[in-house]
């Protein structure tokens, strides 16, 4: 606000007291600052490092590691490096963060809707589990669900049965394992065609509306398209996807696909946190709509359906969007959480371990910490276009 | 910069406050008149505070004999409970003078973290326990179980080449605190709980039920555990290095905390050299020449020591077994004092 | 005129009561809860649900709560080792009792717990002080919650006596003063140094050296009073930040937390706005630096990473650490709450403030400021609540916070029972719940008494 004196009236004034001249002092010294105290640090850092006879460098990346890690994307193994230990503790962060997003938003959607519902049982559940849930520490929860309820589960050598959805015990959840045939490859050249066919029906439908003023029920075509073309192809190709399901030996349950408890725990506390705060900003995005549209909506001669998706939605979103991305990476920075229960994410098993492994505590830090950044700036700037395409443009 | 910061500092919070300009780590510790200490905090037997913050275990008696030898006061010690992730570098910072928690000596550590190891205080080696239930009596039955081990730890690594060296499969469930291992096991969480083989005596108490498990008679790797210190300053590398031997050799002389007031009177020249009667060993070493008998007298020698903390008598009942002095079939060998 | 006709009425008849199915109890569960069959199957499936989630809990927390006990045979089964009969399965509120005061104070001494209490009660008047609206003699109110109650707290909780040192190139130290004057030493001459920059500057200026001088002399002033008290013997023995914990250290962090978060957070939120460039973007880096890593890995970098930005000899408490941490973490997030209100101020309140001549300072401080908190009051109040519930993310790093001190006394095999971690557990968030819901209703509460004007 270097503008807000002015010096007005043209007779000569001491040069100091410029605002431009002023300005420029102050970032001066601002950069002077900035530079002393960032050479300092840095400066301070390399005696320390030298003086305690630590070395520097990320030569350690190509090391073998030696630790096992009990979840891995990619081929792991105690012979694997460093740098293996990286991505796979990266993988794994980013994992639990897309399902997590995915879960949240469903779940924090229905929520919010729930809690504008005129039925006051409903509301009020709503109500009470968004001001429980949020208001308490996400550690905590987090720590509910690992020790304490996860605890009560059956153990090892026992399980319970979900019939179809497979077996749970305290090492884990179980899961029918897909296992794919030789021709299911059609099955997904037919979901291929129907969303291509879907797409264009889409198009043609709009072009008819704006032409003809007739309408098309597009949504429900492509619904029969994307369900019943996959189906046609599965049953062509004769039934090729089977389910190995697992099964409950003497040493506890075998096969299938199993989901460590350290996933399911973050992941329960994860997306039943952070979706009592996508509730709310759902409810405000909704509330933030006037009243005025339903009304005008209705006078229209919408009906509630088409009223909610055509008028109210579009406009809540972009009230919306801006909150949800930051809960979105709220919800990805707070999977770092992981540390404290021992899934192997980026900050448990790199910023953990490998740490503690190799000593190389400022290298391993700043990887760390640059790549949550990186993927913070990355998501914002994917919700920041998203944002601005559905941005209602104002005229 | 140095001292503006301090001025922040000091203006802020710092208890402490300015400690005296770095001339050495004996000198810094004699300025403010105390040893911090850097211990285990939850590893009875080793290092664990009680409910009032007196702490006791192996490890906190050597950081007490330090105390004593420097100050003649086994209390001038204060104790920073460390996880195993933060133990290096809290060392490495300056945080603490010395690490005495459970640590293991390896040559990456002594090598390439800018440490050093001041000798071995405690001979162990990696164990397994599980429950009885499992029913087996061998860890190489233990294929396909899950196994709860603490993070940054050697335990982890010895794990890997164990089970990958008898091809058995395994999957790792690693937790930062040792506590949250323990909890994770006793929920059933893990087939097998492994640590140093002392670590398993002491945790068992921890279990809801200890009698239901057994601890299987494998032991996987060589565990000297050890305390630790800065390298680059070889005065208190010494002083720690020859507390601990005092406390060795001393049980070696027979001078215990019992008899080291009539063994000042003693004949034997190496017990008078011990205790400061003959010769200026405590001036070599830049302490004061009664130091050792400050140490036995106030903590005790080695078997003193052990017995209080993880002897037979106590709730970890351990025999000397390896740490028996190398005279009684022990592998405990201190350097002569002379 | 007032004929009376047998068959027109001369007074409007009683209306009928509603009927029965619109009004009272009957009536609003008709409209609100049955009305329709989608409306009644909802709720049939909420009244399932608050029966399938409270029946547990009730019967976990009351109906097989064990209140009394003295050690883990009270809440254990018979088959466990206890009392209790087999398929028992109920809250062990016994073993909080046991562990109340180490959630408190945490290994605090117990002969020195009063001062913890003191500096609680301390607190609570400073709250009260700052939180009532009509609370009398607020402007002492408000001096009192930021000098007397910070410095006396730190003293109490530390024991104060702290050791100082020359701080100005030696000089001091140089001239034989003791550690202790030849901080009072320097910090004399760092003031008159000071005095005389600003003395400077005012003539250059042409403005008046007085109302330059003296806030400076004021501020050392202060500074040195307060470091006064901080270094005087008051007799009360030392203790260590390392046996602080429980609900002690929690609220330690938070309120430090917030009360340094506010005013940063507000200096950064200006940056951002400036429209000096390079203040501008050092605020933008600084911001986004922060809101873009996790705080558990702001908690690792200052507590394995800062002694190594630091001179070799700087000795520095685990705990403050930890505090530095949190609030540059926090106030980067309370930046973009104020930011939001800075922009919710229309430009002609800024306009209209410098045509009435103020300067920036003055501008900021009596007419933009105070509507732009006003508007952002809920953000603020949220960031507070985020901050409090973050403060359990120390326990990662070795401190022993309230949630840290519940989760140590699980070691304990004394009460060890498979309740055990439920309870510590519940009655955690319970006492998390408490702080936090208070704070979002105060901030409700608070929101409502400033919405003036734009009432519709």
């Amino acid at each position: 606000m270097s503008d807000a004196t002015g010096n007005g009236s043209g007779e000569r004034t001491f040069f100091l007291n410029d605002p431009k001249v002023r300005a420029v002092i102050y970032q001066v010294v601002m950069v002077a600052i900035v530079v002393w105290a960032g050479w300092s640090i840095i400066d301070n850092t390399a005696v320390n490092l030298k003086e305690r006879g630590i070395p520097f460098g990320f030569d350690f990346l190509t090391a073998p590691s030696g630790f096992g890690v009990n979840q891995s994307l990619i081929p792991y193994s105690e012979s694997s490096t460093y740098g293996d230990v990286y991505w796979v503790g990266l993988l794994n962060t980013l994992l639990v963060a897309v399902i997590g997003v995915f879960f949240a938003t469903i779940i924090g959607f229905l929520v919010g809707i729930a809690r504008l519902s005129h039925n006051w049982l409903i509301a009020r559940i709503a109500t009470v589990y968004i001001e429980v849930i949020r208001n308490i520490p996400l550690l905590l929860q987090l720590f509910v669900w690992y020790f304490a309820v996860l605890r009560l589960l059956p153990d090892k050598r026992e399980a319970l049965d979900l019939g179809p959805l497979g077996l749970v015990n305290i090492a884990g959840y179980y899961a029918p394992m897909p296992m794919f045939g030789e021709n299911t490859w059609m099955v997904g050249v037919a979901l291929l065609l129907a969303l291509v066919l879907a797409f264009g029906i889409r198009m043609w439908a709009r072009r008819r509306q704006m032409a003809t003023g007739q309408q098309f029920p597009v949504g429900l075509t492509t619904l029969g398209l994307v369900i019943v073309l996959p189906l046609i192809a599965y049953l062509m190709s004769g039934d090729p996807v089977t389910f190995e399901y697992p099964e409950l030996l003497r040493f506890g349950p075998r096969g299938g696909l199993r989901v460590i408890p350290e996933f399911i725990g973050l992941l329960l506390a994860l997306t039943l946190y952070t979706a009592a705060f996508i509730a709310e900003i759902v409810r405000a995005g909704i509330m933030a709509v006037s009243h005025g549209q339903t009304e005008a909506a209705h006078a229209l001669g919408l009906r509630n359906g088409p009223t909610l998706r055509l008028v109210i939605i579009p406009q809540a979103m972009r009230v919306i969007i801006p909150p949800l991305t930051s809960q979105y990476l709220n919800l990805t920075k707070n999977s770092s959480l992981a540390v404290a229960i021992a899934y192997p994410d980026l900050v448990s098993v790199f910023a953990g371990t490998a740490l503690n492994q190799t000593g190389r505590a400022v290298e391993i830090i700043l990887m760390t910490m640059l790549t949550y950044l990186a993927l913070s700036l990355l998501t914002s700037a994917f919700m920041n276009w998203y944002n601005k395409r559905v941005a209602l443009v104002e005229r | 910069m140095k001292n503006i910061l301090r001025l922040a500092l000091v203006a802020a919070f710092s208890v402490a406050g300015a400690a005296a300009a770095s001339a050495g780590t004996l000198q810094d510790v004699q300025a403010k008149g105390f040893v911090q200490c850097g211990s285990n905090g939850s590893l009875p037997g080793f290092g664990v505070p009680d409910d009032q913050g007196n702490w006791t275990g192996l490890d906190v008696d050597y950081c007490r004999a330090v105390a004593a030898a420097v100050f003649g006061d086994s209390n001038a010690v204060k104790f920073t409970p460390l996880s195993a992730a933060e133990r290096f570098t809290a060392l490495q910072s300056g945080e603490i003078d010395v690490l005495s928690r459970n640590t293991t000596w390896t040559m990456t550590r002594d090598a390439s973290l800018g440490l050093n190891f001041v000798g071995v205080d405690y001979y162990d080696g990696q164990g397994f326990m599980v429950r009885k239930s499992l029913g087996v009596s061998s860890a190489l039955e233990l294929s396909g179980a899950a196994v709860c081990t603490n993070t940054g730890t050697t335990t982890e690594l010895n794990v890997a080449d164990y089970f990958r060296s008898n091809n058995l499969e395994y999957e790792v469930v690693a937790f930062q605190k040792g506590d949250e291992v323990i909890a994770a096991y006793d929920a059933g969480r893990c087939d097998v709980f492994t640590t140093d083989a002392s670590g398993l005596y002491a945790e068992r108490l921890k279990l809801t039920n200890p009698d239901e498990h057994m601890i299987l008679p494998e032991i996987i790797s060589k565990e000297p555990l050890g305390p630790v210190v800065r390298q680059g300053d070889d005065e208190w590398f010494n002083v720690n290095k020859w507390v601990l031997n005092a406390m060795i050799n001393a049980e070696d002389l027979g001078v215990n905390q019992a008899n080291v007031d009539q063994m000042l009177g003693s004949d034997n020249p190496e017990i008078r050299r011990l205790l400061g009667a003959e010769g200026n060993f405590g001036e070599m070493i830049g302490l004061p020449n009664n130091w050792a008998y400050n140490v036995i007298k106030m903590v005790g020698n080695y078997a003193d020591v052990f017995e209080r903390n993880v002897g037979p008598d106590t709730p970890l009942g351990i025999s000397r077994g390896l740490n028996a002095l190398w005279k009684d079939g022990g592998i405990l060998y201190a350097p002569p004092i002379r | 005129m007032a004929r009376h006709s047998p068959y027109v009425r001369d007074k409007l008849a009683e209306a009928l009561p509603a009927p029965a199915s619109t009004t009272g109890f009957i009536g609003w569960m008709r409209q609100n809860l049955f009305d329709g069959p989608f409306n009644t199957i909802l709720t049939l499936v909420a009244l399932y649900v608050i029966y399938a989630v409270a029946t547990p809990v009730i019967q976990f927390v009351f109906v097989n709560g064990v209140w009394v006990g003295e050690d883990r045979t009270a809440c254990t089964t018979a088959a466990q080792g206890g009392v209790q009969p087999d398929g028992w399965f109920g809250g062990c509120w016994a073993y909080v009792e046991a562990y109340f005061n180490q959630f408190m104070y945490g290994r605090y001494p117990f002969e020195e717990r009063w001062r913890v209490n003191i500096a609680a009660i301390l607190l609570a008047l400073a709250l009260v002080a700052v939180l009532v609206p009509s609370f009398p003699l607020k402007r002492w109110a408000l001096l009192y919650s930021v000098t007397i109650f910070p410095v006396a707290t730190v003293v109490l909780l530390t024991g104060g006596h702290f050791e100082l040192g020359g701080f100005f190139f030696g000089l001091s130290s140089s001239m034989g003063l003791s550690p202790d004057f030849a901080f009072f030493g320097d910090l004399l001459i760092v003031a008159i140094i000071a005095v005389g920059i600003g003395f400077i500057a005012a003539r250059a200026t042409g403005s008046s050296a007085r109302s330059i001088v003296i806030p400076i002399i004021v501020a050392f002033a202060a500074i040195a009073v307060v470091i006064a008290i901080f270094a005087a013997d008051f007799g009360l023995a030392p203790v260590e930040t390392a046996v602080w914990g429980g609900l002690l250290v929690t609220l330690v962090i938070s309120v430090t937390g917030i009360t340094v978060s506010l005013p940063f957070g507000i200096l950064l939120a200006l940056g951002r706005r400036s429209q000096m460039p390079v203040i501008r973007s050092l605020s933008v880096i600084f911001i986004e630096f922060w809101r873009g890593v996790p705080l558990i890995t702001v908690l690792f970098m200052s507590s394995v990473m800062l002694p190594l930005f630091l001179p070799a000899d700087t000795d520095f408490d685990k705990l403050l650490r930890a505090l530095i941490g949190v609030a540059l973490f926090s106030s980067a997030y309370m930046a973009e709450v104020v930011r939001g209100g800075l922009q919710a101020i229309s430009r002609g309140q800024y306009e209209g403030a410098m045509a009435l001549g103020l300067k920036f300072w003055q501008m900021m401080r009596m007419i933009i400021l105070p509507q732009a908190l006003k508007l952002v009051i809920p953000g603020i109040v949220s960031t507070f609540i985020g901050l409090f519930k973050d403060t359990t993310l120390v326990l990662i790093i070795g401190l022993f916070d309230f949630l840290g001190q519940i989760q140590t006394s699980f070691a304990n095999p004394n009460w060890a029972s498979p309740v055990q971690s439920l309870s510590g557990y519940l009655f955690a968030a319970f006492t998390y719940w408490i702080f936090t819901f208070s704070m979002s209703r105060y901030s409700i509460y608070t929101e409502r008494r400033l919405h003036t004007g734009h009432k519709r």
